[in-house]
């Protein structure tokens, strides 16, 4: 039996908009993580969410106001912007990647931190919540973002469904599959992108500090248990959602709580419990 | 032994002047490889001769050559997906979650198409080749628990599915336990025996002979090609290898005697 201010707690409108909110952005961000770490694309994760903050700002900027759609908008160009432009400094002056990553990491966070500061000068900047961006502000969810962040975790699920087997073969051995005529660099460059995505989608919740540890943690706790591709999507799918869930409520439950370090400690809690009992289980989901 | 190709019939895998650069070195320069239908073939040379490099050429998987390549009597990357491949164990990270039987149904994926799932004809298909590889016993094992012969052995099986008039190998036997080893080589000898073509890049001048009956000798240069036994003379190896081959002497006259 929950207690009665529990009970409470669970009927608030607010905390159900931000309980669906998190179990959503926390199995997006979960399934998609799954990619990253496969991939070794974790550093490539905290980049971009990093690099992101400008974006915010200048979403904010732009549209004038907290908009949602076009915060995460702005957060996927600089993001992506700061992909590239590592990349662009592997290709052409032989930086190694990882340097050059870390490098756009530093910059982009630098200045977002800069516009930020800035920003909240003017008058009722402050009131617009920028800074809940660093680390996650669960409570900020609006019922109206619930369906912006809604169809981006259907269209990005649905589209791993859709291509599973494609994104299975790139991601395991691209060479043969460009050998076999695939398409490497579409589905590469797909994966990049739900990356940015997922990263995007969870900034408000967990803050573009943390949110690459939201993307590995629970791919990392579902390694551990996971013998097949499809099983380690649901299972770090359920590690994400679980994760945000409790990170969300404790954060509305405890005022002055920010949510983002709540919901990775969940995931890290999660991730090494895997890593100490999980070893290697093997469970596949068969028909999944 | 390959049975003689009709004359007119296009070579199985072709380069006409193929030059490739790293940077400032030369990795190929003008190579022109015929391998003819049927052949039992081996690409032999020192390490950083190339023999990888020519490959990744003949299956699109280079960042830019001179020249051209063919397989099957079509632009290679026509044809590439007709190619049953295999690189090296070395180039994927085996900590994947999956097991052998799965690795071995991704030789499908491409002719299933970007949308649809590998069904049950697949996985039946899929055991049929771990079988052939004599991996049944393994199927459900996952992919990182498996000897590096038996990996080995999963990557064989998963081009086999394809069915392919012609296999393109990279060291197959690098790593690998005697028994893989034999497992192999009887299952590209059966292959050949049934008209495919089979084409390794391979380094063990040892086993050269009792492996393959043709043979191209490439150190960034083509230094010979053709049948084994008049291809494989001590002067060949000599040049390829450039005086880095020290046993050269006492082991290349018998292994050809052995080879005619």
């Amino acid at each position: 039996m929950p207690s009665e201010p529990l009970r409470q707690l669970l009927l608030d409108p607010t905390v159900v908009t931000v309980a669906l909110g998190a179990l959503l952005l926390g199995a997006t961000a979960g399934a998609l993580g799954t990619f990253a770490v496969l991939r070794r694309q974790s550093l490539l994760g905290d980049t971009m969410s990093h690099a992101a903050l400008p974006g915010v700002v200048l979403g904010y900027l732009l549209a004038q106001g907290r908009s949602l759609p076009a915060m995460l908008a702005g957060a996927l160009v600089t993001g992506l912007a700061a992909a590239l432009l590592a990349q662009l400094l592997a290709r052409r002056r032989g930086v190694k990647h990882e340097a050059a990553l870390g490098t756009w990491l530093g910059t982009g966070f630098a200045l977002g931190v800069v516009l930020l500061s800035l920003v909240q000068r003017q008058p009722g900047a402050g009131s617009a919540g920028l800074e809940q961006f660093l680390f996650g502000q669960a409570a900020a969810t609006l019922r109206s973002d619930l369906l912006l962040i809604g169809a981006i975790a259907l269209l990005s699920l649905g589209l791993v469904a859709l291509l599973f087997h494609r994104f299975e073969l790139v991601t395991f051995d691209p060479r043969f599959a460009r050998a076999g005529g695939v398409a490497v660099r579409v589905y590469e460059t797909l994966l990049t992108l739900l990356l940015a995505v997922a990263i995007v989608v969870g900034l408000q919740l967990v803050g573009v500090v943390l949110m690459s540890a939201l993307v590995v943690a629970p791919a990392v706790a579902a390694r551990q248990l996971a013998g097949s591709l499809g099983a380690m999507l649901w299972l770090s799918a359920a590690v994400g959602a679980f994760s945000a869930l409790v990170g969300a409520l404790a954060s509305a439950a405890v005022p002055g709580l920010s949510t983002g370090p709540t919901v990775v400690l969940v995931a890290t809690a999660c991730a090494a419990l895997a890593l100490a009992f999980g070893r290697r289980r093997g469970v596949r989901l068969e028909g999944a | 032994m390959s049975r003689p190709a009709p004359a007119s019939a296009p070579p199985a895998a072709e380069t006409v002047g193929v030059s490739l650069r790293y940077g400032r070195a030369l990795a190929l320069d003008g190579v022109s490889l015929r391998v003819p239908r049927g052949a039992m073939g081996a690409v032999v040379g020192p390490n950083g001769a190339g023999k990888s490099t020519l490959l990744k050429v003949l299956l699109g998987l280079d960042d830019g050559h001179e020249g051209d390549a063919y397989l099957l009597g079509r632009p290679a990357l026509q044809a590439r997906h007709l190619v049953g491949y295999v690189p090296q164990r070395s180039t994927v990270d085996w900590d994947f979650p999956a097991t052998a039987l799965d690795v071995v149904t991704m030789g499908l994926y491409r002719q299933l198409g970007p949308f649809r799932r590998a069904g049950r004809a697949a996985r039946e298909r899929a055991r049929a080749a771990l079988a052939e590889v004599g991996m049944e016993a393994f199927e459900d094992r996952q992919i990182g628990q498996l000897s590096g012969g038996q990996q080995q052995r999963v990557f064989l099986a998963r081009a086999l599915v394809q069915e392919a008039e012609l296999y393109l190998l990279d060291e197959p036997f690098a790593g690998v336990d005697a028994a893989s080893e034999a497992a192999l080589v009887e299952v590209l000898r059966r292959l050949n025996a049934q008209g495919a073509t089979v084409v390794a890049v391979h380094h063990d001048l040892t086993t050269l002979a009792s492996y393959f009956d043709w043979i191209a000798l490439l150190n960034v240069r083509l230094f010979a090609q053709g049948p084994l036994a008049a291809t494989l003379t001590p002067e060949a190896l000599q040049a390829a290898y450039g005086g880095r081959l020290p046993l050269l002497a006492t082991l290349a006259p018998e292994e050809v005697r052995r080879a005619v």
